[in-house]
């Protein structure tokens, strides 16, 4: 018989499910492979009956947790897909500015009727098996994680920064060019996507597990750049992550 | 079968700008409630835009869609390009324009095959058609590949592009990949005709509900990267005018706001497009038109889809146009030179589900002071509400299955945003 799987969703743009729908001429043989009981973004059925759930999303407000909680217990492996499920992504930029503000700014008297808390990831609330990062996340990685599940194996993801892939590719480094790049400390895995198109990495994937933030201080004091410039562009992707460190 | 109690349910349909849930109520053959509401989680843009720096404002504001990513770059480029005073090259006002309409190419796909074909072959998803109706598939599945290999050539990813800046892009496509996708652009020709074919045959249920439409307009070209802001009961608005149009208000029973201009609702989207500038469509796609008996002004919501895929053949045209200019003239490196100041500028742009509007205020040092997005979804909401309170009585002699279906259908047709147009409506009769 072939592994259930399911597909769901938290606050989220939906993106990273959307590029499991962009792997096109390959849903045939991954439809040889898997059932899908569960995927709101395609089909009608939902069933309670699977092995592997994917979860997208950041849990935002309190009616999350319980849903959250259901999956988990139905799933036997849970994978976190993307950046808002892994390290809870843009979504914790309103994590620091309090939520009344937060909620005022956008629906101002009427602010109360919608519920919030700070964005969290889903690792946060429940045990999680295995991630996928990135926003969004890439389509290969996601057939490498789908193939060593089916197999039984462990889905290794990189550990090391994103600079190791822009030299494999012999890529400019986007320093070179004026940029602020968060290469050095963030989870390579992409194939140095940004940086490869020229633009600089923005740290989607989350830092690697023991990120040398001296070392990046270093690399931009020798543009002449100083930590303190590249503070924001921290907060992009990993607010939470930044928050957390800080506790 | 007809209904005199019967009460519907459906329950939480996820997606990104709303998990939404329709309620019924009829009593002894009466109406007590018809309700399209929406409880999606807020993600709160607006709030946590305010203090970030211009040059990651658009790939913050891609992170609200991902399916629309590219057209709220767009627009997000658009108003802050109009803040600071910033006029953009004829190539990269091309390569935009090409990128919009690979989305909508990308997008229409999707919708049409993947979440509203399924019930005219009465399933539940297309993965059963994987089987029984291999062609159609593998149709749909090469025409949304060519779509974003087209936007993986121009933005360098087609869910949330990387090369797209303020003033233009990082780096630019090869003539020789230009030359390519355009061969396949052509080739898809015979497919475009064959969806054609394929949704001419399929039966739109019968309904009219006359409204307001909102859209882009202009006199050169059916737009979507640039246009006049244009109402089918009021004419056309400065860009800086839209708030008279969109007017968003707070409802109960919903995290989105819903928007009113001159009647209780107006719809924006493909049909709002095509009953806008529909004479600016390219031959070939009105002849799609003509072929699938879509005719302006259209007042029927269900025809959407069918819009839908008039525009397909319209995109598929207007893309092969802009290649052919592009590779005509050729691609130049450009820099980006961007001196950042204090203002407040309007982008909107066409993006699959309707017209899409970034509004953002910056200081002297380029940081975001306020910011306003208004999304297509947000303005369909009303209108969506309005139709199924027209819809409701003329269908209740049927069975409830049936009633249950018509409204799903409904919904889908706004295609409102990927997961909330799918067959997730889950109904419960409860009586």
């Amino acid at each position: 018989m072939k592994p259930k799987i399911a597909l769901f969703d938290f606050a989220s743009c939906e993106g990273c499910q959307l590029q499991v729908v962009n792997l096109e001429m390959e849903i045939p043989t991954l439809l040889g492979l898997v059932d899908i009981v569960a995927f709101r973004e395609a089909m009608t059925e939902a069933s309670d009956d699977y092995a592997i759930a994917f979860v997208e999303g950041s849990i935002t407000r309190e009616s999350d947790i319980p849903r959250l909680k259901k999956i988990r217990e139905h799933a036997q492996v849970l994978v976190a897909l993307g950046a808002c499920a892994c390290t809870a992504g843009v979504n914790a930029l309103k994590n620091k500015m309090g939520m009344d503000r937060v909620q005022t700014i956008v629906y101002g008297d009427k602010a109360s009727l919608y519920e919030t808390f700070p964005a969290r990831p889903i690792h946060a609330v429940v045990p999680v098996d295995y991630q996928i990062p990135g926003c969004p996340i890439h389509k290969d990685e996601f057939v490498r994680v789908v193939q060593a599940l089916l197999l039984g194996k462990k889905p290794e993801i990189p550990d090391y920064p994103v600079c190791v892939e822009c030299k494999l590719q012999d890529n400019l480094c986007v320093y070179e060019l004026g940029q602020k790049c968060l290469g050095p400390i963030t989870r390579a895995g992409c194939g140095a996507w940004c940086p490869s198109n020229l633009d600089a990495c923005e740290g989607c994937r989350g830092y690697i597990s023991d990120p040398n933030k001296n070392g990046q201080a270093d690399i931009m004091a020798k543009y002449g750049l100083s930590a303190e410039m590249i503070k924001k562009e921290f907060r992009l992707f990993n607010a939470y992550t930044e928050d957390s460190n800080e506790q | 079968m007809s209904s005199e109690n019967l009460s519907i349910n459906v329950h939480h349909l996820t997606r990104v700008e709303g998990h939404g849930n329709i309620e019924v109520n009829l009593k002894k053959g009466t109406i007590e409630k018809c309700s399209w509401n929406v409880v999606e989680a807020p993600r709160f843009f607006e709030a946590f835009l305010q203090g970030r720096p211009y040059q990651e404002v658009n790939h913050i504001t891609s992170r609200i869609c991902g399916i629309c990513s590219i057209g709220h770059q767009m627009a997000s480029l658009k108003a802050t390009e109009a803040a600071m005073g910033i006029t953009i090259s004829e190539q990269t006002r091309l390569l935009r324009k090409l990128l919009l309409h690979g989305e909508n190419l990308q997008s229409h796909v999707l919708h049409t095959y993947f979440l509203v074909a399924p019930d005219f072959f009465g399933v539940g998803s297309v993965f059963p058609l994987v089987n029984t109706h291999k062609d159609v598939v593998l149709r749909a599945l090469s025409l949304k590949k060519l779509a974003n290999d087209l936007c993986d050539l121009v933005g360098g990813r087609t869910v949330h592009p990387i090369r797209c800046k303020v003033g233009g892009f990082t780096c630019l496509p090869k003539m020789s990949e230009m030359e390519q996708v355009r061969g396949r652009l052509e080739d898809a020709r015979p497919e475009i005709d064959k969806t054609v074919d394929l949704f001419a045959t399929l039966k739109i249920p019968a309904f009219v509900r006359e409204t307001e439409y909102v859209a882009l307009s202009s006199r050169s070209e059916y737009p979507l990267y640039e246009g006049e802001l244009t109402s089918s009961d009021a004419g056309t608005f400065a860009d800086a005018e839209y708030l008279k149009v969109t007017n968003e208000y707070c409802v109960p029973q919903s995290t989105a706001k819903y928007t009113r201009h001159k009647r209780e609702s107006f719809m924006v989207g493909a049909l709002a497009r095509f009953n806008i500038n529909h004479e600016r469509l390219h031959p070939r796609a009105k002849k799609a038109a003509a072929a699938l008996n879509l005719k302006a002004p259209c007042h029927n919501p269900f025809m959407i889809s069918v819009a839908q895929v008039v525009e397909l053949a319209d995109s598929l045209e207007q893309a092969l146009s802009l290649i052919d200019t592009i590779l005509q003239k050729g691609l130049q490196e450009e820099a980006l030179q961007v001196k950042p100041r204090a203002g407040r500028g309007v982008g909107i742009v066409e993006v699959p589900r309707g017209i899409l509007f970034h509004d953002y205020t910056y200081d002297d040092q380029g940081e975001v002071v306020s910011a306003n997005c208004i999304i297509p979804t947000n303005q369909n909401h009303a209108n969506i509400q309005k139709d199924m309170e027209a819809f409701l009585p003329t269908i209740l002699n049927q069975s409830p299955d049936a009633i249950r279906l018509n409204l799903e259908m409904l919904v889908r047709a706004y295609d409102p945003c990927i997961s909330c147009s799918t067959h997730y409506l889950d109904v419960s009769f409860i009586e």
